[in-house]
């Protein structure tokens, strides 16, 4: 019971989605007017870490707490590319997750949107040049929309998911992209 | 007598149409429990249309039978919505399939669904498919004791009689074998429609899944009339415990004033029972997998002490 | 002549002529005409059942100058189902036969197989005609002979020769009591027809005695627990038509048998015997389910799945005899209607899992469905049949074992009605055990068809597996149209069981009516369904569903690789194996299962962070050979040990003893005078 008084009492916490920075989002290409009507409403993300410190994973797992919510967009995780519209890709792409983010690339039916959150995914980071890593996501699969910052905040990679579907308000001010 | 079968085919439509909004309702009012906006209540809708536009990738180890099955599962699942009082009882179509039909149609979906995990050759879909069918056998008892229970008041199986029996008997409603019966069906929907605490629908752990996992390898139109039907069997789940335990507002003739308060009553017990969801979704943690059978004995005794009851206090 | 003395003829020369063509001809000829022989007669057996059903007429034959009491035989209702059960059974089991049968030419005897095969069928045909204890017991024991024979056909594979020891010992210490019974029911008196058994009037303490004496010997034969030992030994060794024959419905001469001694022949009893075949009946049927799940020996399965279902039969039987004592005739009568049907049910989809794992057999050479896998795209027609017959016997609708699981349930949901509150709990909890039992047939119908055929094959023998010829395709067939056929049309099997129900033991000559729908009125309960209508409903709704979506959906489609996070290949080592996919249930049912564990490692000599291979064994704890047939083996042979002494050898002692009961004779003789 104390637990559903808490509830009530903190109420809902969403804050609404700021315009911010405009150098932190970069469109790589274009997503399909097709699929951007199609997939503007409801968006299964499936989250592949190609190798990444973890640091992009804890601001990517804020996205589903309260003070975010992404779902208030029609966003969830899904746990099968099968299921999923959005690859969202993190970290400098290592030799070994190379052909697992082909094959999760493969395994999304189309049509599909390809975010990449971080520094490392697309310049590799600090991990440029190492020998354990082939290059940047956009060498191994296409990306459509890049997510600057190490790590990038939640609210920046919220916008970059919806940059891609083309949802991301426009004018400044208003807030919830609904 | 047409009117009679308009009603049962537009009954099954309702239910159909009427199942996702359920499930968003309930995510709904989870999300505004965990302080959050979430997603408005239509949301589902939206996912649904959304899935038929999209391709579907089939693995190349997958048989005839993992494209049948999807169609297997909602085909029954629908017949089972037809067959359900959802507006109105009796109606003719009670004849065709009472409480043990539906029990068995829902099986038949289980059946092909965990045949279905297993063709692709993935140890996700094996593991899906032995938690489901377990928990599935586990469940059964309960269920069949609980319809013994309601039968032995209304002398039949049948859907119809059972619902009139029990609005012509309003003191029956609140028995000890009613209530019990209830209880036993509420913990029974919660493990055959894999809500918490038997099995979080929400998770991305693959180990934790029970249903999710059998429907990784799904895609596109395939996953969405799975998911569909997976909504239609809480709505019927719903519906047997709104519409046979408290049947008032059923309509019992075909009047359009009858019908209108008959959806009016649907709507508030679904309301009610997906409120009641919500909150214990909210209040419990998921149960480890070999605690479920426990849980399921707690219903098996529920049940066999309401058939007792109902014996005793005759 | 009249009609069913010519059919009648016609049967036992056919397979008289099958029974010596296999003696006397070779090779692919002497198959064919075994297979021959044994389908006109097994056909001749069907339509003589069907005809004495349809029309209500009854044989009568006696050829009383045969020796003893001579051969009487007479039909009636029971008998000529019985007749149905075993001709459809003999005909796809004969079919079949002929195909599989060429696997083992050259390596066993083809002349035992075949003539042994059609001495069984007729035994079988004749035995439900008996109206004479004799005949009765002396085709009772021809039939078990015969069936004893058969199972030996494999004879230097492991554990058949075991098996078929197991089987003559129990069966025989049936007959044993089998013998008892009718001469106590007799009194004393072998040459009494069964008309002059059931106008006997017996006290009621020899009644019960008949009784358990009938319920003992019937129940070995039957494979009742925990008189079920031999079955899952002796079914799985046994050539596969053999096996589908056996478990089809051989087993089900035990049912005959008790219904005609119970029902017919004493005419029903006190409350107690209902309630224990009722608690017999749970009982097989929960443990039978249960140890199946366990089994990853294909054929071991589906034996115990047997024990199963003739505890899902006996549960309708007891439930009638119970409701006959109780003075409810109207259920009584569906009490027995339940049971029969889900005989005939059995008899069709075990008969066709069987002949399935056959062919499975026949072309992996292997039982073992932990080395299976991938058959679906193999044998295509035979994965589809067997996927029939799992689906029936796991009583999904609209198939026929829904139908008489439906009827099962309504029987005992009658129990509502019984006088006695005990009665009637322990009727709900019956209910309750019947609902757990067809949920684990479900889960371990998953997991067998599942792991057999679906998926990747996980052995080199289960790759280069063929589709079985045609013969065997044949035999499958016929008996997945039955399984359809007796599933949707329960309105026309059921008025005629009752009709062959009518007049036996007191039941009601008034059959139950036709009508499109499965209704009964039955004082205060009352059901209906229609399979055929949810059938058509079902198949309407997914083609109405798939057009729809033809138009309105996405139809593109790709072919990629199983999702397996992202893992390089795929190999069958991936896939779920039968014993992962029970261990929940073990897991869940670990009391009764005491499992014992063994687990393997094979390390890599240079680093224990490298693991070769892992070995897992897990056994199932044998608790009815542990509690009850070990000891009371030890003990026989404890005291035949100590008999054995009496025999010392020595010609003076053999000398003493005839003299001394020599004497104690005279004395006895003097006395009684």
């Amino acid at each position: 019971m104390l637990l559903f008084y808490k509830i009530l009492k903190v109420g809902v916490v969403t804050e609404p989605l700021a315009p911010g920075e405009p150098d932190v989002i970069e469109v790589a290409r274009e997503v399909e007017t097709k699929a951007r009507r199609l997939l503007g409403r409801a968006v299964a993300i499936r989250e592949v870490d190609a190798g990444s410190c973890n640091g992009c994973e804890i601001e990517i797992t804020g996205l589903t707490g309260p003070v975010y919510d992404s779902e208030r967009f029609g966003i969830h995780f899904v746990a099968s590319p099968r299921h999923a519209d959005l690859l969202l890709v993190t970290g400098p792409v290592t030799r070994n997750m190379e052909v697992p983010l082909l094959k999760t690339y493969e395994a999304t039916p189309d049509p599909k949107v390809v975010v990449a959150v971080g520094d490392c995914a697309r310049t590799c980071g600090v991990f440029r040049g190492s020998y354990a890593v082939v290059g940047s996501v956009d060498a191994v699969i296409p990306v459509d929309v890049f997510v600057n910052g190490c790590p990038p905040e939640p609210a920046d990679i919220l916008r970059g998911i919806l940059t891609a579907l083309d949802r991301l308000p426009q004018r400044k001010g208003r807030g919830d992209g609904a | 007598m047409t009117a009679a079968f308009v009603m049962a085919a537009a009954q099954g439509l309702l239910a159909l149409f009427l199942a996702p909004g359920v499930v968003g309702l309930i995510r709904w009012l989870k999300a505004r429990l965990q302080n959050r906006r979430g997603a408005p209540a239509w949301q589902p809708y939206r996912e649904l249309r959304k899935l038929f536009q999209k391709e579907i990738v089939v693995s190349r180890n997958a048989s005839w039978l993992f494209h049948l099955a999807p169609f297997v599962v909602f085909a029954s699942t629908l017949m089972v919505a037809v067959l359900v009082p959802v507006l109105a009882a009796p109606l003719p179509v009670d004849r065709i399939g009472d409480l043990l039909v539906v029990v068995y149609l829902l099986l038949l979906g289980t059946f092909f669904l965990a045949l279905a995990g297993l063709d692709p050759g993935s140890a996700f879909g094996g593991m899906g498919a032995s938690r489901e069918v377990t928990v599935a056998a586990l469940a059964e008892p309960t269920l069949a004791l609980a319809i013994f229970a309601l039968a032995r008041g209304a002398g039949s199986t049948n859907l119809g009689e059972i619902a009139a029996r029990t609005m012509a008997d309003p003191l029956s409603a609140v028995s000890p074998g009613h209530l019990l019966a209830f209880a036993a069906l509420f913990i029974v929907m919660l493990a055959e429609t894999g809500r918490l605490p038997v099995d979080n629908p929400a998770t991305h752990l693959e180990l934790t899944m029970i249903h999710e996992a059998m429907i990784l390898e799904y895609s596109g139109r395939y996953l969405a009339l799975i998911e569909w039907a997976s909504a239609l069997k809480l709505l019927v789940f719903f519906v047997l415990l709104g519409n046979l335990f408290v049947p008032w507002g059923l309509a019992t003739a075909l009047t359009p004033g009858a019908v209108a308060t008959a959806a009016g009553a649907l709507a508030l017990k679904l309301g009610v029972l997906a409120v009641a969801v919500a909150v214990l979704e909210t209040r419990v943690a998921k149960l480890r997998l070999f605690r479920v059978p426990e849980l399921l004995s707690a219903s098996f005794v529920l049940a066999l002490l309401a058939v007792t009851s109902s014996f005793l206090l005759r | 002549m009249a009609p069913e003395l010519l059919l009648l003829a016609l049967s036992v020369a056919n397979y008289a002529v099958g029974a010596l063509a296999a003696l006397i001809f070779r090779g692919m000829v002497g198959r064919a005409l075994v297979a021959v022989g044994a389908l006109v007669g097994s056909l001749g057996t069907l339509a003589l059942g069907a005809w004495c059903l349809a029309t209500g007429a009854t044989l009568a034959f006696a050829a009383p100058w045969l020796p003893l009491t001579g051969l009487a035989l007479r039909a009636d209702g029971l008998s000529a189902f019985f007749l149905v059960v075993v001709g459809l059974g003999g005909a796809a089991a004969s079919v079949y036969g002929f195909g599989y049968s060429a696997h083992y030419d050259g390596r066993y005897s083809l002349r035992l197989l075949g003539a042994m095969f059609n001495v069984l069928l007729l035994s079988l045909a004749i035995q439900v005609l008996a109206d004479n204890a004799l005949t009765f017991l002396v085709t009772w024991e021809a039939m078990s002979l015969s069936a004893y024979l058969l199972v030996l056909v494999e004879h230097d594979q492991h554990g058949t020769v075991r098996a078929a020891n197991w089987y003559l010992a129990v069966t025989h210490a049936g007959f044993a009591a089998l013998v008892a019974a009718f001469l106590v029911l007799a009194g004393g008196d072998m040459t009494g027809s069964f008309a002059a058994m059931r106008s006997a009037t017996l006290p009621p303490a020899t009644r019960n005695v008949v009784f358990l004496l009938a319920l003992v010997g019937f129940g070995t034969k039957a494979g009742v627990i925990p008189l079920h030992v031999w079955l899952p030994m002796a079914h799985p060794v046994a050539p596969s038509h053999v096996s589908a024959l056996l478990s089809g419905v051989v087993i089900k001469m035990g049912v005959y048998g008790l219904m005609r001694v119970a029902l017919d022949l004493l005419g029903g009893g006190p409350p107690w015997w209902g309630g224990v075949v009722l608690g017999l009946g749970a009982v097989s049927a929960l443990l039978g389910v249960l140890y199946a799940l366990m089994e990853h020996d294909l054929k071991r399965l589906l034996a115990y799945h047997s024990v199963e279902n003739v505890g899902i039969i006996l549960l309708g039987v007891g439930a009638g005899l119970m409701f006959q004592s109780y003075g409810l005739p109207g259920l009584a009568t569906l009490g027995f209607i339940a049971g029969l049907y889900h005989t005939l049910n059995h008899a069709c989809f075990k008969g066709l899992l069987f002949l399935g794992a056959g062919s499975v057999l026949y072309a992996t050479h292997t039982r073992n469905m932990e080395q299976l896998g991938g058959l679906i795209s193999r044998m295509p027609r035979t994965a589809a049949c067997f996927l029939v017959g799992a689906a029936a016997i796991s009583a999904l609708p609209p198939l026929n074992g829904f139908a008489s699981e439906w009827l099962v349930f309504q029987t005992l949901m009658g129990g509502a009605l019984v006088p006695h509150p005990e009665a009637a709990i322990g009727m709900a909890i019956a209910v309750a055990m019947l609902a757990l039992t067809s949920g684990l047939a479900v889960a371990c119908f998953v997991k067998a068809f599942g792991i057999t055929f679906l998926a990747l094959p996980r052995s080199a023998e289960a790759e280069r597996a063929r589709e079985v010829p045609t013969s065997m395709q044949v035999g499958m067939l016929v008996l997945v149209g039955m399984c359809v056929a007796l599933g949707l049309t329960p309105f026309l099997v059921v008025p005629v069981l009752s009709r062959a129900l009518a007049g036996l033991g007191g039941l009601p000559v008034t059959p139950i009516g036709f009508s499109l729908r499965l209704p009964f009125s039955v004082s205060g309960v009352t059901g209906e369904m229609s399979p055929l209508l949810v059938g058509v409903g079902v198949l309407l709704l997914g083609t109405l569903t798939a057009v729809v979506l033809r138009g309105v959906a996405d139809r593109r489609l790709r072919i990629g690789d199983t999702w397996g996070c992202g893992r390089v290949g795929q190999t069958p080592r991936m896939e779920y194996t039968a014993t992962a996919f029970a261990e929940p249930l073990r897991r869940v049912f670990a009391e009764l299962y005491r499992p014992t564990e063994d687990l393997s490692i094979d390390f890599h000599p240079k680093s224990k962070y490298f693991v070769r291979s892992i070995a897992y064994r897990s056994e199932v704890e044998p608790w009815f050979e542990r509690l009850l047939y070990t000891p009371l083996l030890s003990a026989l042979r404890g005291a035949a040990v100590r008999v054995r002494q009496v025999q010392a050898g020595s010609l003076h002692l053999y000398l003493a003893y005839m003299t001394i009961a020599l004497l104690a004779l005279l004395v006895v003789a003097r006395w009684s005078r």
